[in-house]
């Protein structure tokens, strides 16, 4: 048998404070469609990054038919015989398939490109790929996504690729068009290039892959031929402990109502959502993507325009479109969107995690920065993050330290209503499991608690109740023991298969 | 990186512009050792005369410092400052009295700085564009206030030689306009650094959406980082006015925008926002003045000096991309 077409080996890279990948190794043969999978921040992107040549390794090597492969930037990558298919695709909409299959490697004499050949190689790479007869020469833009995959595919062949590796390829295509993605891939490995496949979807993985690489916390924790493990071993490897100990239960009861929706409607979405939360309560939101889990609590909280419809805190009047006024009123946000939105990266841990609460520590608009300090101290020590210096950037922390600033935030102003946009996006387990605690000793002290995630599994463990959200509309609720993972998908995307009704 | 490595490296950052500086006085020294060891450069009047140019461009990156640390930019401070000169000289013709002139001064300075604020948070236009817009337009007021000549005016002692040299063998050292300028600096970094208004400032221009999420008045503190910058101008228009001895000119601080611009960024300030320092910009318009007497020292001509500031300014904004 021969050897690997693509391995990697010991491969370790850090950033900054972070341990992203520690001593890692796979192989790939060529014909061998190998599932990468892992929790979000296990090390997946950063892998990716370095076949790319977005980074580079700090030890270790990697490999492509035997040869070093050390690229220093994704075109190098490219041409060595590596091939990324993003999960936002790389495809230009002004540009036609055959301009798109041939960008950054185009057939040229003399400077100018020529055509005749540029449509040749088009054709012939999407005839590998798909019977349809496309037409080359008509623009990217307007064409269906699964379609825009196939040219992307075809780039990589044009381009002569060995290694091809998919990033969630499948996490926006219907179920019929993922099911012709597997088959594609299945025909790349058949013609014998080596695949590597990201993937968030188990259930998906014996349809198209023979092998799988598990990685947690930046290391293999587990590998092997996909035939004979089950899903469950696969979970267990993901997480790295039992479903009771990533979710620990704090007990804690409902009390009066604290939160009143009635009627919010934003500009696309929500659309006349009713809701009521109550204290010492965890609702969790679940939808797909752009349902408006997270626009309603924008909208709630003021980010957001509202077009009609009002929001009650303990019976009050709560005033639209002001942030500052739902601070004021005990409302607490935390954003989704942690590096743009969540945190002002560059400024400093405490002037992050005080920023919405400065009127603690001033008189007459001065501040006192000492008192601040250690007001800052005790606030991290209590949600256990790991930082040396108060007035270090925000940035020098880890994603799971840095979401534990953003959180202690809404600690600090003291809010009442905790309303948290995928509070686990991009943190590592340990840091995901103390948020899962945080989130019940709040609910135990009395606090409401709405939790939008996209992670049904936190939603299903941490929620007292669930409420389905579908194209902006709140279509069910009800307590969490009621709903199972496929309960909840079928809800969520009952309009989107069809009927729209 | 480790954190020590970030930490020396920030530490850098900060003091790039002293080593500057300091690397221009050495290389003067050194020149006037070597070229013309009868003439001493370091002379009480000339680091007065040196103080002095420093104080205008200074009072002016003191305020781009916070705007530019709220992440704007105000290119039309160089106009303000021939708008304010124009304004003391005229209402003073006028007749008004000292005092009232000097408050109506600052207040046109307040109110135009107020302008580009409103401008850009009520139109939603970017910094860039309402003040290139604003300063063709004060430019043109400057110019219709004055009908396009310089005004001579009568103004007492006290608001006239805010630029004079202090007496002979007075403690004073310097003139008392580049004091006040000191003084301001020092309120100013208090002011960012240890009062809300100024946390809010580096929140805003570090990143927008968090200042919002976290309640701050996004658009109110705009709207007064812009005022205070035209404060400092119409104070900025008063040394001009006295630099000029008692004249407004409506040809006053053109070009003038480039250099307390260019005095913030060599200081440290970073223009994605979020970034900088009073003393760097200080220190920076220091820099830029102590190059120019020090090439009219050595007999470098106009173009040459030029080459250099310019070259200078690319260097500093090369350091701080690696900061």
């Amino acid at each position: 048998m021969v050897g690997p077409l693509f391995s990697m080996l010991q491969v370790s890279k850090r950033f900054g404070a972070t341990r992203a990948l520690e001593g890692v190794s796979f192989a790939v043969r060529g014909g061998e469609v190998r599932a990468l999978i892992g929790e979000n921040g296990a090390g997946k992107s950063t892998l990716l990054s370095l076949l790319a040549g977005v980074h580079a390794p700090d030890e270790g090597s990697m490999q492509v038919e035997g040869r070093e492969f050390a690229p220093r930037h994704p075109a190098q990558a490219r041409r060595a015989g590596v091939a990324m298919i993003h999960q936002e695709l790389a495809i230009a909409p002004d540009l036609s398939l055959a301009e798109n299959i041939a960008l950054g490697d185009e057939p040229a004499r003399g400077g100018w490109i020529d055509r005749g050949r540029m449509r040749a190689r088009a054709r012939a790479a999407l005839a590998r790929l798909t019977d349809a007869a496309l037409d080359v020469d008509q623009l990217a833009r307007g064409l269906p996504l699964a379609t825009l995959q196939l040219v992307e595919i075809a780039r990589a062949l044009a381009a002569d690729a060995r290694v091809i590796v998919f990033d969630e390829p499948t996490s926006s295509l219907s179920k019929q068009d993922a099911a012709r993605l597997h088959q594609v891939i299945r025909e790349l490995a058949a013609r014998g290039l080596a695949v590597v496949v990201v993937t968030h979807f188990l259930e998906e993985l014996p349809r198209f892959a023979d092998t799988f690489t598990v990685l947690r916390d930046g290391a293999v924790v587990l590998e092997g031929p996909l035939a004979g493990t089950s899903g469950e071993e696969l979970v267990a490897a993901m997480a790295g402990r039992s479903i009771d100990a990533m979710f620990p239960r704090i007990e804690h009861a409902a009390g009066e109502v604290l939160l009143r929706i009635e009627g919010l409607s934003g500009v696309r979405a929500p659309q006349e959502v009713s809701l009521e939360l109550r204290r010492g309560e965890i609702v969790g939101l679940a939808g797909l993507i752009g349902a408006g889990r997270s626009e309603l609590l924008r909208c709630i909280f003021g980010l957001d325009p509202v077009r009609s419809g009002r929001v009650r805190l303990a019976e009050a009047l709560l005033p639209a479109g002001s942030p500052r006024a739902s601070i004021a009123r005990g409302l607490g946000f935390l954003s989704e969107d942690r590096k743009h939105e969540g945190l002002a990266l560059n400024q400093s841990i405490e002037d992050n995690l005080t920023l919405s609460n400065l009127r603690a520590y001033s008189r007459g608009g001065w501040l006192s920065l000492e008192r601040r300090r250690e007001a800052v101290r005790g606030v991290l020590a209590a949600v256990r993050c790991k930082a040396g210096d108060p007035g270090a950037a925000v940035a020098t922390l880890s994603g799971g330290n840095q979401q534990k600033v953003a959180f202690a935030r809404l600690l600090h102003q003291q809010a009442d209503v905790y309303l948290l946009d995928e509070p686990t996006r991009g943190i590592d387990v340990n840091a995901k499991s103390e948020m899962y605690r945080a989130i019940g000793e709040l609910a135990a002290r009395g606090k409401s608690v709405l939790l939008a995630s996209s992670h049904l599994p936190e939603l299903l463990h941490v929620a007292d109740r669930i409420a389905v959200f579908r194209r902006g509309r709140l279509c069910a609720v009800r307590p969490a023991a009621e709903w199972s993972e496929a309960s909840l998908l079928r809800e969520a995307s009952l309009a989107s298969a069809g009927a729209g009704a | 990186m480790s954190s020590a490595s970030a930490r020396a490296r920030s530490l850098l950052g900060m003091l790039a512009p002293f080593i500057g500086l300091a690397l221009i006085l050495v290389l003067i020294a050194i020149y006037g050792q070597l070229f013309k060891p009868e003439v001493e450069f370091f002379t009480a009047h000339r680091i007065a005369l040196i103080a002095k140019q420093t104080a205008i461009v200074g009072l002016g990156a003191l305020g781009m410092t916070g705007v530019i640390a709220a992440g704007g930019i105000d290119l039309s401070v160089g106009s303000m400052l021939a708008l304010t000169s124009v304004t003391l000289a005229q209402t003073l013709v006028w007749g008004w009295s000292p005092g009232t002139a000097l408050l109506t001064t600052l207040l046109v300075g307040c109110a135009a700085g107020a302008l580009n604020g409103l401008l850009i948070t009520g139109l939603r236009i970017v910094p860039f564009i309402v003040t290139l817009g604003t300063m063709l337009a004060y430019r043109g007021l400057a110019e219709a206030l004055a009908d396009e000549r310089k005004i001579a005016a009568n103004a007492p002692d006290w608001l006239a030689g805010l630029l004079n040299p202090p007496a002979a063998g007075s403690l004073q050292l310097l003139p008392s306009g580049v004091w006040l300028v000191i003084a301001l600096g020092a309120l100013l970094a208090l002011l960012l650094r240890r009062s809300v208004f100024g946390r809010h400032v580096f929140a805003i221009g570090s990143s927008e959406p968090t200042a919002r999420l976290c309640g701050v008045p996004v658009e109110r503190r705009k709207i007064e980082i812009y005022a205070l910058c035209g404060l400092f101008m119409g104070l900025a228009g008063v040394l001009e006015f006295d630099s000029l001895n008692s004249q407004g000119s409506p040809t006053s601080g053109s070009g003038k925008e480039l250099d307390i611009i260019a005095a913030v960024v060599i200081g440290g300030g970073s223009l994605n926002g979020g970034r900088g320092s009073v003393l760097g910009s200080l220190v920076g318009a220091l820099m830029m003045n102590t190059l120019r007497s020090g090439c009219v020292f050595a007999e470098i001509g106009e173009p040459v000096q030029k080459m250099v500031t310019g070259a200078i300014i690319i260097a500093a904004i090369a350091i701080d991309r690696t900061r």
